[in-house]
């Protein structure tokens, strides 16, 4: 069984927003609601290093363990999902979270989404069919259902922010280690072998599609 | 992450119906960012009939489980990478958007701009209908009665006036089908008075580049920089105006160790990543690039054999450069020695290094001396004409290589061939137009004197967009044509990202017609006090038509149509046609390209400029070669961009131009310039001699260097009929191109054969030359330092003075030193630049219209160092007025940050919908107004233009800052 995780290089991500439009495009998620947003520390100063977060998608989600309504599930997959017919909106999660990941809609039109919104890592809702209407309307695409990766880390810019299968995601950030000299990690030694099998890596990255299938073993 | 509490009353931005205070920020991502959603969707409704609103709601509408879906291949329209989207389209809503992961540009990637394209499918902002201004109110009119008043009131202007009392500002954001099109139809009205944004983006670049080396375009590929031992970027920020160009610069990076060197007056998110970074003062990038180089002539790192072999000039280089000590050097660009010699030797020791520059360097007064510069430390480190090397020059559009390469200028027609009598023969050919008729559209006047008599109108270049103003203000007896401009177009055009906003303003009112043809109202619309006599034509944007669009590395690539034309829009050759039609001259316009239901079909278009487009290798990208491209993507390396295997096998991705002779010729196209490690045949290029053989009893051919396989074993001149006789080539050309050859040259023989014959051969049909380091016809022939019109270091304007105003330029009297002859710098102490931000793109109309990135960065503001802000008793989010030295002043947010230094302003350039203080909301059409406005930072931008092309200065102006 695989565990999907996300993870942001920091030495790559440059605060374009990609992936936060990416998910807006792909979910049409309302204006004022931020699944995913790019932070940055000492902005305009060296050391300006950027990173983009939404929901980890925890192994073992503080959100989960304190909803007094148990709106949350954990897939098969390591995914993280919550049932907005369950939610309350009472904002407990919101206390829980590490990553300020949930979302509150605000009232009107655009409050649509439900009580609490976050990251489904397009995987769509949890209690719906996949793909239907119904699960658009509350909780955005299911691209994990067609066989693909979150939009936001399939678009990333620079391929900073990877999604799949945390060992999928390992070995192609321990290449890119190698790459970059592996500085004090003493692999230098080992560059020119790699760069020999592997010259075209980095944009690989977010690029190998991720089916179902492929993550049962 | 840090948070600072804002004081609670200080947000005022009305742009939005329901505004929210934020109460926290926390950098400028964040930056008074709002939670609560103004405008939305809500706005869909106004303003539409039912049959629009049925449309619009579609739109909007997700994906739709059981719908058929089909795909369309297709390129962002933002920036010049030129990145590959897939587009889901189902009864006919475009309802997805797929990376493309197969792209050899972006691999799937986008920026904010790019992952966002898909809400052009949604288009709720945009411009709906045609529509009028009466009496100040805006009234629904249909084309027809649009396109008969316009013609009308044209027609009579050319009566009165002459043709050149009409400007047709056209865009980088035309396909090249488009461009090319407009830039006939300029020519087919009878007026050289046609220019679009690349005057103000890198006109200094394309005439610098140009005048050095033979083409005035980006030299090697973002995929080359792979290649790169060392990546330098001089005024430009790619993290956020190209951003997928990083994703081939942290390779570099990463893979090849290659250090990463920022020169930038703003610590920019590029510059976050550099190993290097130098803090230059605006417009000293002369003195800096002169400081490297003198370290570098000074310890011998230069490379003597390449300059023997292929540099012309050098030695006058190195005697500029010996005056620019490192004390000068620190004393004028504010850069210590130290940070100056690790620049030159990291890029003396890591080669080959690409350099790469933008509108940091460009947009000055001594633009094009920039530019040269540049070029200079290229050709002293050997670094042209080499894979990882080359000056890797960043365009701004999607198209504004291709629309620059199409002529549309007011200095030359397609191709670059210039407006001289045997230019215009040469597209009267291809058009199969009687050349007399084609002079006779014109003004038969003459304005401009020259060595014997005056040159007529049609010879002479018309006024560049930067000046438009000063075409309508300026008195007509001080205008080298018959009378000031009475009417403009402006077809896929922002003023805002023009200077001297009050000028402008004086000169909207004054015009007797506007006619805004654009997806967007634009700035336009709101920005004049006119009562009347001002349209909007709504057209269509590149996702609503199919075509060709050339990336900054030169490749062509060939969009699909996703989608059919949103609300009652029509494609920018739709309109062309139509109006072509009332003026009269549409059988000549589209004598050889068949229009079906008033659409002229593009690849007709397309197969008509490979027809004529010699100079610079259009002639070999077919529609046919370009769709094959366009189907095989995933075939092209990610590195090379050439094609191993399949259909496209051996071609670099989207011919990179020059693509040689006729398409049958199936040359691959040239992925990196003047690399002479490839044959000619297969890329492969020496420097173009353009400029003669010799000057002064020195050759200006190359020596003992040659491309790859030439049977010329030296320097060699352009190739003409004569030569191929003097060479004993002749008989290589068949009978028919014999004939079409006789007495034309490399460039004007439209069979193709004289540049077939020189290519058999090994050669280059331009000929083989060196680089030109001094360009003798220019102001300044060796690149010089000149002080800014408006300079903070009045006590640098003896040593370092502008150049003497001008009676006529470009049409213009032209102000230099009776400008800089007052010092400013005592009443308006701070210096002001400008630049982008990653989530909206030029004037911003676009992308300001756009919620998705709209939403990201709500308010126009300026950055402040600490200091600046503490002397002038300004806090984090307080409004403060910007005021130019010349009157006009924003109102915007402060936002202070150690990003500028002190003494120095930023302001982003992509606001509009305010002006000094005014919102101008309530004037746009309903339901067509942006949902994020702002100041426009160029209404307090000054004057100023580049010796050569006439660049606006907005890299560099003065101001003072106070609280409002």
């Amino acid at each position: 069984m695989g565990k999907m995780k996300f993870y942001c290089d920091e030495d790559r991500c440059i605060e374009c927003n990609g992936c936060v439009t990416a998910c807006k495009n792909e979910n049409e998620v309302p204006w004022g609601v931020n699944r995913r947003r790019v932070v940055t520390i000492n902005d305009g100063e060296p050391g300006e290093r950027s990173l983009s977060v939404a929901c980890m998608h925890c192994t073992d989600a503080p959100c989960q363990a304190v909803c007094p309504v148990d709106c949350f599930t954990t897939t098969p997959d390591g995914i993280v999902l919550h049932n907005k017919d369950t939610c309350i909106g009472c904002g407990y999660c919101f206390y829980a979270c590490p990553f300020g990941a949930p979302q509150f809609p605000g009232e009107g039109q655009f409050g649509a989404r439900g009580k609490m919104d976050k990251c489904t890592y397009c995987a769509g809702g949890p209690e719906e069919e996949d793909m239907s209407e119904a699960e658009f309307e509350k909780y955005g695409r299911n691209r994990i259902a067609e066989g693909k990766l979150p939009l936001c880390a399939e678009m990333c810019s620079t391929k900073a922010l990877l999604a799949g299968d945390a060992d999928v995601i390992a070995d192609i950030y321990r290449k890119r280690v190698i790459n970059k000299g592996g500085e004090g990690f003493g692999l230098d030694s080992l560059k020119e072998g790699l760069s020999a099998t592997a010259p075209a890596e980095p944009a690989q990255a977010s690029v190998q599609h991720w089916t179902p299938s492929s993550s049962a073993s | 992450m840090k948070l600072k509490k804002i004081n609670p009353t200080a947000t005022a931005n009305d742009g939005r119906e329901a505004t929210q205070n934020p109460g926290w920020i926390m950098n400028r991502r964040d930056f008074l960012r709002q939670s609560s959603l103004m405008a939305g969707g809500a706005a869909l409704a106004t303003g539409m009939s039912t049959g629009m609103m049925r449309k619009a709601q579609a739109a909007s509408e997700p994906s739709q489980v059981d719908a058929e879906t089909t795909t369309a291949r297709t390129i962002c329209t933002h920036c010049s990478v030129g990145c590959g989207i897939i587009a889901e389209v189902q009864n006919g809503v475009w309802t997805g958007q797929e990376p493309a992961f197969d792209h050899p540009f972006n691999r799937g990637a986008h920026c904010a701009k790019g992952a966002a394209v898909r809400e052009h499918g949604h288009g709720e902002r945009r411009l709906k209908y045609p529509t009028k201004l009466v009496d100040g109110k805006w009234k629904k009119i249909s084309w027809e009665q649009a396109l008969d008043e316009i013609s009308e009131k044209l027609s009579q202007i050319r009566q009165e006036s002459s043709p050149d009392s009409v400007y047709w500002l056209g865009s980088a954001k035309h396909s090249n089908e488009q461009a090319y099109l407009f830039r006939k139809m300029a020519a087919m009205w009878g007026t050289n008075n046609v220019d679009h944004q690349a005057r103000i983006c890198h006109s200094t670049t394309v005439a610098g580049v140009a005048n050095t080396w033979g083409y005035g375009a980006m030299t090697n590929s973002y995929n080359d920089i792979h290649n790169s031992k060392a990546i330098l970027i001089i005024g430009g920020n790619p993290t956020e105006a190209h951003p997928v160009s990083m994703q081939h610069v942290f390779k570099a990076k990463e893979e090849n160790q290659a250090p990463l060197i920022v020169i930038d007056p703003r610590f920019t998110r590029t510059a976050a990543h550099a190993d290097q970074y130098l803090q230059l003062r605006p417009g000293t990038d002369v003195p800096l690039v002169w400081g490297m180089l003198y370290h570098i002539f000074q310890n011998g790192w230069e490379d003597k054999e390449f300059i023997q072999q292929r540099v012309y000039g050098m030695d006058d280089v190195k005697a500029e450069v010996a005056k620019w000590t490192p004390d000068e050097v620190e004393r004028v660009t504010g850069v210590p020695e130290e940070q100056v010699y690790q620049a030159a030797k990291t890029m003396a020791e890591h080669r080959p290094g690409t350099f790469i520059w933008c509108m940091g360097g460009t947009q000055h007064t001594i633009g094009n001396n920039n530019t040269r510069a540049y070029c200079a430390f290229q050709l002293a480190l050997g670094n042209m004409g080499v894979a990882g090397g080359g000056t890797n020059i960043f365009r701004g559009h999607d198209n504004v290589q291709g629309a620059t390469d199409l002529g549309v200028l007011a200095n030359t027609l397609p191709g670059y061939y210039g407006l001289s009598e045997g230019a215009w023969k040469h597209w009267s050919g291809v058009w199969d137009l009687d050349y007399e008729w084609v002079a006779s559209r014109f003004d038969q006047g003459s304005y401009e004197p020259k060595e014997n008599g005056q040159t007529p109108v049609m010879n002479t270049s018309g006024i560049p967009v930067s000046r438009w103003i000063d075409g309508v203000l300026e008195k007509p007896d001080h205008i080298a044509q018959k009378d000031a401009l009475r009417a403009m177009f402006f077809w896929g055009h922002a003023p805002n990202s023009q200077t001297r906003g009050q000028e402008m303003r004086e000169a909207m009112d004054q015009l007797e017609l506007m006619v805004v043809v654009d997806p967007f109202p634009t700035v336009s619309a709101v920005m004049h006090n006119r009562q009347n006599g001002l349209y909007l034509l709504p057209t269509t944007t590149q996702f609503e038509t199919h075509g060709s669009v050339t990336a900054s590395n030169r490749s062509l690539q060939w969009r699909d149509q996703v989608i059919e034309p949103l609300f009652e829009s029509r494609t920018d050759h739709v309109i062309m046609y139509q109006l072509a039609q009332r003026l009269g001259f549409e059988k000549e316009m589209f004598k050889h390209i068949a229009v079906q239901n008033d659409e002229p079909v593009v690849e007709d278009i397309t197969r008509e400029f490979n027809r004529g487009m010699w100079t610079i290798g259009y002639t070999g990208q077919s529609p046919e070669r370009l769709k094959k491209h366009q189907q095989n993507w995933g075939t092209f390396d990610y590195t090379s961009l050439q094609a191993a295997g399949g259909s496209c096998d051996g071609d670099y991705y989207g011919m990179p131009w020059p693509c040689w002779g006729t398409a049958e010729m199936n040359h691959p196209g040239s992925p990196n310039l003047y690399d002479t490690s490839k044959t000619v045949a297969e890329g492969g290029l020496p420097f173009r001699a353009r400029f003669g053989v010799e000057r002064d009893g020195v050759t200006l051919l190359a020596e003992d260097s040659w491309s790859k396989g030439s049977e010329i074993k030296d320097g060699y001149p352009e190739f003409t009929a004569d030569l191929l006789k003097q060479l004993g080539w002749w008989q290589d050309l068949s009978a028919e191109e014999q004939q079409a050859a006789a007495g034309k040259n490399w460039k004007t023989d439209v069979s193709g054969g004289i540049q077939r014959v020189a290519i058999k051969h090994g050669c280059a049909p331009y000929g083989n030359a060196k680089a030109r380091a001094v360009v003798w016809t220019f102001p300044d022939p060796v690149p010089i330092h000149r002080e800014p019109l408006y300079t903070s270091r009045y006590d640098l304007v003896s040593k370092y003075p502008t150049y003497a105003d001008r009676k006529s330029f470009w049409r213009l009297p032209t102000r230099y030193e009776s400008i800089q002859a007052r010092d400013y710098s005592k009443d308006f102490p701070i210096i002001l630049t400008s630049g982008r931000l990653v989530e909206y793109e030029g004037g911003g109309d676009e992308t300001r219209s756009n919620p998705w990135l709209a939403e990201l960065q709500q308010d126009m503001f300026v950055e402040l160092n600490p200091a600046d802000a503490n002397d002038h008793g300004i806090k984090e989010g307080d409004d403060v007025w910007v005021e130019g030295p010349e009157g006009g002043r924003i109102r915007v947010k402060a936002l202070i940050t150690q990003r500028v230094a002190a003494g120095v302003a930023f302001t982003p350039f992509h606001f509009g919908g305010y002006f000094e203080g005014e919102n101008l909301r309530d004037k746009y059409p309903e339901g067509a107004a942006p949902y994020v406005s702002g100041e426009a930072c160029n209404t307090a931008f000054t004057y100023g233009y580049d010796s050569v092309t006439a660049m606006q200065e907005t890299k560099c102006t003065l101001c003072r800052i106070s609280k409002a």
